[in-house]
This record gives structure tokens, sequence and C-alpha cells, in this order.
């Protein structure tokens, strides 16, 4: 029998719904196996019925759930919940869900900052009015999906990789556990070499990459050690998948940080001060730190700053 | 007795968004309204980031159109700097936008919109969807899945990564491109070209008849278009001058940096997504289906609607066939999947890799944001048309705001290079 999946989508650009179909051919077979019962990206089922006559929202019943985005309203909490309810196993899919991801970097501001700026100081826009009525309220600050309801497993990345979904569906409908995360850090997979001294002090990222085009990367000095701002060691690795390299290495720029802290527990911040530190770089020329170092893990660790 | 329809949510686009419609006692429609139904505050959250940086946050508006953030970003922030890039790196990302531009509108044309159409409107959405279509049409599907995926693989090559990609930074692009992968690309774009080369015969021979009296009948409105062009008028999807064009045809060019002049956005109580429309016209604002004022669409019908001709020859042929039979501007919103098409057909003839030699002149900042979204679903041909407002671009939301961002960003541009924000010093967040 086939497995039976629901899909929401919350605080979310819709990146990683796309990565389910860069799964490529094999996804058409994974697809024979599973009945999607819900999942707006593909399908138009509705939530209040399909004439919207129902007064509550509904989700079917389902073996697997996936969840994209952090929750931002009122009506995503109620939407985690039915999710929960209704679907046996609860994969957070993608970094908004698992850390608040980019979304979360509104966590620095309060929900009214949020709402001035918007609609009241924006030169291209009119102050004619705030919206208020039939659309869902903002909660005070993005929160990743386990921080309201139990989640079962995380695939994380902004946006995750066509190879952790596929090797998590699979893995599922055959009835085994899922793989399990990487414990390493993007460092760890990183081709470039490293000596552990800084050649250079901290350079702005749009500053020239030394390397030498057609070279492999391995002959290329690492970006930190070349004076660029790497969040490789404090990144869960895992983006490169079974090509091994970083993705973003690949393209001659240090990693971003997309897949989040090395685990829940951890703080990037003094993790990435500690590795600047050991080669010689002074973190404290770093302009925004703290929305820099949890550029995609917003939730839960970073929040307005008091009022002086 | 009075009653609440709730339709939820908007399916297959990218972003959140429902339908209320109220019924009055006797049952009949009083009002209906689209309602954007989230925010995540995008031009709050990048003031006070390293300006750099923005090219890598705001992809992330929208994950189906990446390319279009990434680099209209990347544009600004040459912008900013005061820089060109050399043209290498202007074709390299041009290159990309391409690419993008064809993966993006098989997304949309099969993935999304297509199952309407292949399996019909009033099929159940069980099946209207693009499972349906695997099973209706599996050789077809399997073709589509595997091009859409080369193209994907394509950015990959390019870029390091397809979805939120770094490779444009301020005055250009990180990776160059080897002899080798040029060749591979070569070989993938012909491949691509014959997918939509068949698309648009088959669309023409078995969809578009199908449905011509619903196109000529569904959410009828005559409205203003939006789009970019080049300097001699052909369709430019890249880069460009702004064009906006009016009802009746007539238009008025622009430079992107004049954006306030000509657009502005309203707000409605009912809904998160502002409501940019043409101040320029200086007749105001109406959303009244029969005379409707101020408004404007941008998006692919918007698109080949605003331009003289396409630069590409089977393109163009295209575009002159459609022209004879709708006129221009064409005006029917159900027209929007048919453009879809068309335009893309122009992106794949134009041979990617071979890029063009022309230099690029400006910085950019704002025009991305006009000429790239739409591709996220909302010009598929579905009832949604009904609403003016929704033609106009991918993430409802976010969109609309960010030319103001730019604008700042730029009038700030020779006073300090550090950050995109007015406000730094109070925002900067210290540890």
């Amino acid at each position: 029998m086939a497995a039976r999946l629901a899909e929401e989508w919350f605080a979310i650009c819709g990146g990683c719904e796309v990565t389910i179909l860069d799964i490529g051919e094999p996804l058409l077979d994974v697809l024979k196996q599973v009945e999607i019962v819900h999942m707006p990206v593909i399908m138009d089922h509705k939530l209040f019925g399909q004439t919207g006559e129902n007064a509550e929202m509904e989700i079917p019943q389902a073996d697997v759930g996936l969840i994209s985005g952090g929750i931002r309203s009122d009506e995503h909490k109620k939407l985690a919940q039915e999710m929960r309810k209704k679907c046996k196993i609860l994969i957070s899919l993608g970094s908004c869900a698992c850390f608040g991801g980019i979304p979360a970097l509104a966590n620095q501001y309060s929900t009214d900052e949020l709402l001035q700026k918007v609609y009241r100081d924006s030169v291209s826009t009119e102050t004619n009015g705030l919206p208020c009525e039939q659309i869902p309220v903002l909660t005070d600050r993005v929160y990743a999906v386990h921080e309201v309801v139990k989640v079962d497993a995380f695939l994380p990345g902004c946006p995750t990789t066509p190879e952790m979904v596929a090797n998590a569906l699979l893995a599922l409908l055959e009835g085994k556990p899922l793989p399990p995360l990487a414990s390493k850090s993007v460092c760890d997979e990183c081709p470039t070499k490293r000596e552990k001294k800084a050649v250079s002090t901290l350079k702005r990222r749009f500053e020239p990459v030394e390397f030498k085009p057609g070279a492999p990367l391995s002959e290329m000095r690492c970006f930190m050690e070349q004076g660029f701002l790497c969040h490789g060691p404090a990144t869960r690795a895992g983006c490169g998948g079974s090509e091994g390299n970083p993705r973003c290495i690949r393209a001659y720029m240090p990693c971003e940080g997309c897949f989040g802290p090395l685990s829940d527990k951890a703080n990037p911040m003094v993790d990435m001060m500690g590795a600047l530190s050991s080669i010689g770089l002074d973190p404290k020329q770093i302009p925004d730190r703290a929305a820099t170092f949890n550029r995609f893990a917003g939730a839960g660790r970073l929040r307005p700053t008091p009022k002086r | 007795m009075a009653k609440t329809l709730v339709i939820q949510p908007v399916t297959r686009i990218e972003g959140h968004a429902k339908v209320t419609i109220q019924l009055n006692d006797a049952g009949n429609v009083d009002t209906a309204r689209v309602n954007v139904i989230e925010l995540r505050g995008f031009e709050k959250f990048c003031l006070g980031r390293p300006v750099e940086d923005l090219p890598r946050i705001t992809p992330r508006i929208c994950g189906v159109c990446p390319w279009s953030h990434h680099l209209a970003s990347a544009k600004a922030c040459d912008a900013v700097f005061g820089v060109q890039p050399p043209p290498a790196g202007a074709k390299l990302r041009e290159l990309c936008n391409s690419i993008a531009y064809m993966e993006e509108h098989i997304l949309h044309f099969y993935f999304l919109a297509g199952a309407d159409f292949l399996l019909g409107p009033d099929a159940d959405y069980s099946i209207r969807n693009v499972i349906g279509v695997l099973g209706a049409a599996p050789d077809i599907a399997r073709k589509v899945v595997k091009v859409r995926h080369m193209c994907a693989h394509m950015l990959e090559v390019l870029a390091g990564k397809a979805i939120h990609p770094q490779a444009a930074v301020p005055g250009g692009f990180s990776k160059p491109l080897s002899p080798a992968e040029r060749d591979q690309l070569r070989k993938n774009a012909d491949e691509a070209l014959e997918l939509a080369k068949f698309s648009i015969a088959f669309a023409k021979e078995n969809i578009f008849p199908k449905y011509l009296d619903v196109v000529k009948s569904l959410a009828v409105i005559n409205t203003g278009f939006l789009g970019t062009i080049k300097e001699n008028g052909a369709l430019n999807l890249y880069d460009g001058k702004l064009r906006l064009m009016s009802s009746n045809g007539s238009y008025q060019d622009f430079p992107y940096d004049r954006y306030t002049e000509f657009i502005t956005e309203h707000i409605e109580s009912w809904s998160y997504l502002k409501f940019p429309y043409a101040k320029q016209w200086g007749e105001g604002f109406s959303m009244d289906i029969d005379n409707p004022k101020g408004i404007y669409r941008a998006n692919t019908l918007a698109r080949i609607n605003v331009c003289d001709f396409i630069d590409t020859p089977l393109a163009q042929a295209e575009l002159e066939e459609f022209r004879a039979k709708f006129g221009r501007p064409a005006q029917l919103p159900a027209l929007s999947l048919g453009a879809a098409d068309r335009a893309a057909l122009q992106r794949r003839e134009r041979h990617p890799v071979a890029g063009r030699s022309r230099d690029h002149q400006h910085g950019n900042a704002g025009k991305g944001y006009a000429a790239g979204g739409s591709r996220c679903g909302l010009h598929r041909g579905a009832a949604w048309h009904a609403h003016p407002r929704l033609h106009h671009r991918c993430r409802w939301s976010d969109h609309q705001r960010e030319p103001d961002r730019w604008h700042h960003a730029q009038q700030r541009s020779h006073q300090h290079v550090g950050h995109a924000s007015r406000q730094e010093s109070d925002q900067r967040r210290q540890v």
C-alpha cells in the first residue's frame, strides 16, 4: 500500500519544495509508492473544504508529514498542531523549519517595528492603513517548528538537498529509520588547503578570492585563512551530498552557514569567534555579529536588543 | 442567510493566499477578496546587514525565482559601490538568469499550471496535479522532469547552487566557466530548446484551441502593463529600461532609479500584500473590475506586450502570430500561459552559452524587481486572474517593497559602503 504524505509550508520561500523536484527522474519512482494527500505547492486540496464551507482547518490522515518554514502567525501554529495530530511521522524540511532560517532575522525586532517599517516608513508606500482584517495575526517572533510541536526528524539546509530528501523518503518507505545527519562540520568536508594561520586580516566578501581557475579546489587556500569570513567551522556538513565538496565552495564562495549549527545546543557565535581567533583573526572587526553568526538559526537565538 | 466562504490555500503558487467570499442573505456574492496571509518583513530585517550580504539574503524571498532576487540584489550592490562587472561577469549573470528562466517556466507550465489544462479544470484535485499528468502523459512527464532537472544542474555547474546561489557578487561573478563546462552547457541548451519547441507545438495543437472560449471570457479586464526592454525595444529579461504601457497601448519608458516617480504602493486592510499602482498616470487607485485605475500587470503577458519585438527568430515568429490573434496589448488574463511559453522560447533560443557582446552599462539596482519574478505561478491561467493585482509578481508580500530599500542604498552609496541601513548605528547588534 502506498504511504500517505502530507506537506505544509509556513514562513517559506518554496525553495525546499523545488528541491523535492530536483530529485529528478528517481522522483518518478518514489512518487509511485506515495499517495500525496495534502501539498499546496502541487495539489489543490483546500483546508476548509473544497468549497470553503467548513469552520475548522483539516488535513487528511497521513503516514509522513513534511513541514517547511518557521512559524510566523497564529494560523501557522494551528496548522502545525493539525499536522502533528494527523501525521504519524513529522519532519522539519529545511533550515527555516529547523531553526527559523532567514525569516528569523526578524526576531531582532518586535512585530510592531516590523509592521511600522513595512507599512509606515517606506518611501515607496502610501501610509493609508495597516492590514488588520481577514488575515492571520503575526506571532511575537519566528519559531522553529519543534518549538511548537514535537518533530521526529530534521532535514536542514537552505534549501535542503535533493539527496537528503530522497534518502529520507526511501528509508521511510522501506520502514527503516532515517539516515542520521552528519555530525561533522563543513570544514571537515571542505577540500581547501589549511595551514592554521591567516595570511591576511579580515576582508570584505566582495574582495577577490585567490585561486587558480581550472586547478582543483584542494590547491586553493582556506577562505578563512585568506581573510574571508566563512561559516564552515560552525556549520553542519552535508550540503555537498555524495559529490562531497560543499556547494558554495564549488562556486569559490565561503560557506554562509545555511545547514545551521552543529547541534541544537551549539552556540555558533562562540564557535565562530573561537575559530577566527585560533587562526589569528580578530572577530571584533566583524560588524553585525549576532545576525551574521546566527544568519539561519535565529529562532531562539536572536532577540530584540533592549531599549536603552 | 449571510455566510462566509474561505477558499484556502491558493495552491500551486509560491506564497500564501486565500480567497474570502462573503455571501449575502440572498446567497449572492457580496464581496470576494484575495487575501495574502503572510508577511516576513524583508524590508525590515535587511536593514543593518552588510550590504554585500544582501545578494545572499534576498534570494530567500522566493525559492522558485531565487535568481531574479539574487541578480537584482547584486546589480543594486554594483550601483551602491559604483562599479560595473567586467563583460565576462555580466554575461555569466545573464546566462544564469536565462537558464533559471527555462527551469522555472518548465516548472510553471508543466508542474503547476499544466494539470488544469491537460486534465481539465473540473477534474478532482486528487488527479488534477503533476502526479495526474504523470499518469495521463507519462512520456511527456518523464521528458519534462528530465529537462527541468538538467536546467537545475546547469545552474549548479555555473554557480555551485541552483537555489539560493551566492555566485553573483558586487562587481561580478565568483566562478569562472571552463571551456569543457561551456561545451556541455551548449548541448544541454540545445536539448532545452527542443523541449521549448515541442511544448509550444503541443500546446498550440492540444491545449490552446480547447480553451479559447474560456480564455475569451474568463476574468476579462483591461489594465496597463510594465516590463523591461532593451534600448531598441526588444524583449529583455535581465536588464534594460522599464516600459509602463497604458491599457490603450501608449507607453512611457523610464530608468529604474525613477521607480518612485512612476509607481507607489497602496495598502488595503485585508491583505499583507501591498498594491503597487501607476501613480504617474494621475488617476489614483481603484480595483473596480469594470473601471480599474492605476492598475498594471507585470508578468509574462506584460513582457510580450511592452516589447516591440523579440530578437530571436523563432520567438519573434510566435509573437507575430500571437499579436495577429490577440492584438497589442493583449488583455485577456488567461493568455498568460501562452505568453509564458513564448518568452521561455526566447530564452532557450538565445544560445545561453554564446551570451551577448553588449556591454552592460548600468548598475541596474531596482529593475530586476520589475523584470524578475513573475515565474512563480501567479500567471498560471486559472481563475485567480479575476483579480488584477494577482498578476503582479510572485512573492506577493515581499516583492513590491524592495525597490524602496535599493533606493535608500543608492542614496547612501556615496557616503557609506558599509551597511544597507540608514540607522545602522542604532540597529547593529553588538556582541
